[in-house]
């Protein structure tokens, strides 16, 4: 006699699970902060760097970093880029979206205990950085100097400004901010963000950077982190590619021998730099 | 109170350069001083002095027909301001105005051109440490070009 089941079968990776959106939060003209909270069943807790799979219904998925994770709730920040997204973006609190994941590796903070922490964040790239900041907060006696650089092509692109904000005015927490262009009404500063590093007031030969923006960015602040004396082993930056499975299957995000959704999208600098210098065609 | 030749020689521009060749500059520089919003530098005007900050902000701008003043670059402590000063016509081709109260030292721009005449083994050295800064604001400017931030998901 079979043993009748009592459960169901454990979702697989690629089975999105119901999340209801809790909060929404216009950040940018093009840009939204989504708090998920699950319907049934959660997704296991992510690390800070990791992804999720998020499936907007009857349109599509897209991998969206985790900006967030706070007492089960998923912080998600998404730009407007094609349909997926503009989807996502037009959820309303009670909505329900899909959710598959967590992916791919994490920022691995622990690793930069003792010493200084050099964050650099381009554009977007403030949202996946964004858990490094809260994790070393919360534990900030396990580091030395911290430091935040944030680069936007205008004022009006600077995302969470207002926690950028509360970061700036704390004393244990160096945050600059820069922009490409502005006006006169802008009292910060203005240059490219590769300026910033420049003048960092971290100990290089003791600092652990992290990172995150578009590739092209990620190119010049990596080069700008090592003329500044960081060892390269210790420069870990986060890769962009179109992760379509998000489990190394289908080959959508292949960078050389490696699939970005699963060994990525974190990876140290020494591993891809070769990688990120081949030019596209 | 530090005299001119103890804060170039502690600036970073200025870092390496033999004591000598310190005292050298100083001469030609006084301290100077602005609040918030003033003028420093305006286009066209003769480059007849470069800036080496102390301490503040100040903003590169320049004005546009149809966006206004518009801030292109800010430079801070350890940095130099204006290069218009190295060679003819010797005209500033961008305003400057202070963001912060902004301390630095003025360099009269004949006084060194004429000291570099005069010693072409000290002019190589100052054009070398100009030629750099160039360079780097090249390549800033560059980057600004390409939209380092443009097209980026999360």
């Amino acid at each position: 006699m079979r043993p009748e089941a009592t459960l169901a079968p454990a979702p697989g990776p690629m089975t999105p699970r119901p999340y209801r959106v809790v909060s929404r939060r216009d950040d940018l003209i093009d840009t939204v902060t989504l708090e998920l909270a699950p319907v049934g069943d959660a997704c296991p807790a992510p690390m800070a760097g990791q992804f999720n799979m998020l499936w907007a219904f009857g349109v599509g998925e897209a991998p969206i970093s985790v900006a967030g994770f706070d007492d089960g709730v998923l912080i998600h920040t998404i730009r407007r880029v094609g349909a997926v997204t503009a989807a996502l973006c037009a959820s309303v609190d009670g909505d329900q979206i899909g959710l598959r994941g967590p992916f791919g590796t994490g920022w691995d903070l622990p690793r930069a205990t003792g010493g200084d922490v050099l964050v650099v964040a381009g554009g977007l790239g403030l949202a996946p950085v964004r858990p490094i900041i809260t994790d070393l907060l919360a534990n900030r006696a396990d580091f030395g100097r911290a430091v935040l650089l944030v680069g936007a092509r205008t004022p009006d692109a600077l995302l969470y400004r207002d926690e950028l904000e509360g970061w700036r005015g704390r004393l244990d927490l160096d945050v600059e901010v820069t922009v490409d262009a502005a006006s006169p009404a802008w009292r910060g500063d203005v240059g490219v963000v590769t300026r910033l590093i420049e003048r960092a007031p971290v100990d290089p030969a003791n600092t652990t950077a992290f990172v995150c923006g578009p590739e092209v960015m990620m190119r010049f602040a990596a080069q700008a982190v090592l003329d500044r004396g960081v060892p390269a082993t210790h420069v870990v930056l986060s890769l962009e590619r179109n992760m379509h499975c998000a489990i190394g299957h289908c080959g959508h995000c292949q960078l050389g021998p490696m699939f970005v959704c699963k060994d990525g999208p974190v990876v140290g600098w020494t591993d891809v730099e070769a990688l990120l210098r081949i030019r596209e065609r | 109170m530090k005299s001119i030749s103890d804060l170039l020689g502690s600036h970073a521009f200025f870092e390496g350069l033999a004591p000598d060749a310190i005292d050298l500059i100083s001469g030609c520089g006084q301290n100077v001083h602005f609040e918030p919003d003033a003028s420093i530098i305006s286009e066209n005007d003769p480059a007849d002095v470069f800036y080496v900050l102390r301490t503040g902000r100040a903003a590169i701008e320049i004005a546009t027909p149809r966006q206004g003043q518009l801030t292109i670059e800010t430079v801070g402590p350890g940095e130099v301001l204006g290069v218009s000063w190295l060679l003819p016509p010797y005209r500033w081709t961008f305003d400057v105005r202070a963001v912060e109260p902004t301390s630095a030292i003025a360099l009269d721009a004949a006084c060194l051109r004429g000291k570099c005449d005069d010693d072409p083994a000290f002019g190589y050295e100052m054009y070398k440490r100009f030629a750099g800064l160039v360079r780097d604001r090249l390549q800033a400017t560059r980057l600004q070009l390409v939209d380092l931030y443009g097209n980026d998901a999360s």
